[in-house]
């Protein structure tokens, strides 16, 4: 019965997510990107190659706060950016998962980490994304933004987390069970994906890059 | 309110459809903006409103939270779906009205906020665009929105004793300053701050004066005097176009090549960086803040400038020239030609703190007890430095600072640079 778990959770379901996924991405994007683009008619105070430049250089220096904010938000920043620097670890570090993604789209394998470390990261990316959970709880500021889908977010990410380390370590079930779990949880996560805020994997980027121009067209700080 | 007289029938319909204006004039950059936001709070850190009272509800992003469900539930990709679903429920005309306080009465649009955003997010540019959704649905404060409608109208955001055309002349006979009206054919076009002709001319007459020095032809226009745009503070787009055509339009009428911003941060904005988009093509003319002007004369040595001896300085950078404006430098470089010893404060150039007075907010009266409370951060701020005298290059800010002089019973007077500048002229050349 497991077995039939993890075909499905693999196979059909996995290529609905995956579909659910792209599909929803691109109309996701295509519902802002298609509306009407104002055209600037101010005159620039720079050259357009130094203001995208300073755009694109925005793309990094954004990544962390100017030191004048720092003791207000430098903590949120370094917890928030350390839980996901764990994630991609164990996404793209982890045996397993190499073998999942090289499989899944024909590539060559790359190298990977040793599972125990993998674990230790796992499991410190896991309590730092508690954190941040209590970081949104605690927070007056944040538990007001907060709504359905930072929490739902959260959970489902939380659940692949869970779930993940659950099947490494083989607890409380057989392995199979335990990975259609972790992949069933990993589909869920793609087909939530367009609907909710992990989309800004999309949008941070280009964000910074736009807002960037934008502000250094005025020769403003970015 | 717009209209205090109008029934809650007709409110609700004029908030539908404000909401729906909104949410379908949104722009791809605004649906972006408001797509990218992770809910971080961060931006509250930038915020003086926030820093000073640590209520959640000056969060800046939060400001525009109404207008995110619009947005969500009328236009985004799955707009069917909030709908249907009741996920994103229509704003009511109650919300929106709590909202009045956050958009106008605790925002001053500098746009500190939109630096400290991880994401990049330009939340001020949100905010003034959900000051347009605020007018339409006629929640603009009734302050700001008489001086639009005034402004609009007659070119004066007040009717005064006497018209503001008579009033220059008047300043420019008490001061033995030649202020011209109505010239043509010359190279500047000045306008100046309602603030300047009421509380202080001497301001007025210190533009003149350099553009004496200067030698430079220039005229100030009696259809087109104010630079300050009170449809631009209302979020009354075209009330904003009107008062910005009213300037463009003398501006060719005299053919000047430049539009000299007086010191003024938001009549720059308006008219730098928004004029030309109302106006539908680029400006056939230069934009130029009074600082940037000067700081380039100063640079081809068509101004000389004395020694300033006054001891040491404190400057307050007017968010909409420097963080909003990239005029950063400019009032630097003429403080350094004066001489003057200048004591930065700890939040300095584009990470300075709002005089609280931007945005129109010194213009609401029911928003002064939290202007002050948030003025106190920006106070203390001068105060560390031990500046001896305190400038600032921005006739709004001036008068928020002195404001505060007297509910504080603070010891500095604002001071104005270009009166500085003025005072600091050096003799012409054939003089010497």
């Amino acid at each position: 019965m497991s077995m039939d778990w993890l075909s499905f959770a693999r196979g059909p379901a996995l290529k609905v997510a995956i579909g659910v996924f792209f599909v929803g991405v691109v109309w996701r994007i295509l519902g802002f990107a298609l509306l009407r683009i104002r055209r600037e008619h101010s005159r620039p105070r720079s050259g357009l190659l130094r203001y995208v430049s300073i755009g694109l250089f925005a793309t990094a220096t954004r990544s962390w706060p100017h030191p004048q904010f720092v003791k207000r938000t430098g903590a949120g920043e370094a917890l928030g950016y350390s839980y996901h620097m764990g994630l991609f670890a164990v996404i793209l570090l982890f045996g397993p998962h190499v073998a999942f993604l090289c499989g899944l789209l024909g590539i060559h394998p790359w190298p990977v980490l040793p599972s125990s470390v993998i674990t230790g990261i796992a499991v410190v990316t896991a309590t730092l994304f508690a954190g941040v959970l209590y970081r949104r709880l605690t927070s007056r500021v944040m538990r007001l933004l907060s709504n359905f889908d930072d929490y739902f977010t959260w959970f489902i990410t939380m659940l692949v987390m869970c779930t993940g380390l659950a099947t490494s370590a083989h607890l409380g079930a057989r392995y199979e069970t335990l990975l259609a779990i972790h992949i069933l949880s990993v589909d869920a996560l793609l087909i939530w994906f367009p609907f909710g805020k992990l989309m800004h994997a999309f949008y941070i980027m280009p964000s910074r890059a736009l807002n960037g121009a934008i502000l250094a067209r005025k020769g403003a700080p970015t | 309110m717009n209209d205090v007289t109008i029934d809650a029938e007709s409110r609700t319909s004029q908030v539908t459809a404000a909401m729906k204006g909104f949410a379908h004039e949104i722009g791809a950059l605004s649906a972006f903006r408001l797509e990218s936001c992770i809910h971080c709070g961060m931006c509250a850190d930038a915020c003086h409103y926030y820093i000073a009272t640590e209520d959640p509800q000056y969060t800046p992003i939060w400001k525009v939270e109404p207008f995110k469900q619009a947005y969500k539930r009328e236009a985004s990709a799955f707009a069917p779906v909030f709908r249907w679903f009741g996920f994103k429920p229509a704003v009511t005309a109650e919300q929106l009205a709590q909202w009045q306080h956050l958009l106008f009465d605790s925002c001053n649009l500098c746009g500190r906020c939109s630096l400290i955003c991880p994401i990049g997010i330009d939340v001020a540019a949100l905010i003034e665009q959900a000051r347009h959704a605020m007018f339409d649905a006629g929640l603009a404060p009734e302050e700001l929105y008489r001086k639009a409608e005034h402004q609009q109208r007659t070119g004066q955001p007040e009717a005064s004793l006497e018209p503001y055309r008579e009033q220059l002349r008047g300043i420019g006979e008490q001061f033995g300053i030649p202020l011209p009206i109505d010239a043509n054919e010359v190279e500047v076009m000045l306008c100046v701050p309602r603030t300047d002709i009421e509380h202080y001319p001497a301001a007025v007459a210190a533009l003149g004066l350099v553009m004496q020095h200067l030698g430079v032809s220039h005229t100030f226009r009696s259809d087109a005097l104010v630079a300050e745009n009170y449809g631009y503070y209302a979020g009354g787009k075209e009330w904003q176009r009107a008062i910005s055509l009213r300037l463009i339009e003398q501006a060719i009428a005299c053919h000047a090549k430049v539009l000299l911003i007086p010191e003024c941060g938001h009549a720059y904005t308006a008219l730098r960086w928004e004029a030309a988009d109302l106006y539908g093509k680029e400006l056939p003319f230069k934009v130029m803040a009074v600082t940037e002007y000067l700081a380039l004369a100063l640079a081809e040595g068509r101004l000389r400038l004395g020694k300033a001896d006054i001891g040491s300085v404190s400057f307050q950078d007017p968010c909409q020239l420097d963080r909003k404006g990239g005029v950063t430098e400019a009032p630097r470089t003429l403080m350094k030609a004066m001489g003057l010893d200048l004591r930065e404060m700890e939040n300095n150039r584009s990470f300075s703190f709002c005089c609280g007075g931007g945005g129109g907010v010194v213009d609401i009266e029911r928003a002064a007890p939290l202007r002050y409370r948030t003025m106190e951060i920006k106070l203390r701020e001068i105060d560390a430095t031990d500046g001896g005298t305190f400038l600032t290059g921005c006739s709004d800010c001036r008068h928020s600072f002195d404001d505060a002089k007297r509910h504080f019973d603070w010891d500095k007077t604002p001071q104005s640079l270009l009166e500085l500048v003025a005072k600091s002229l050096a003799p012409p050349r054939a003089a010497l």
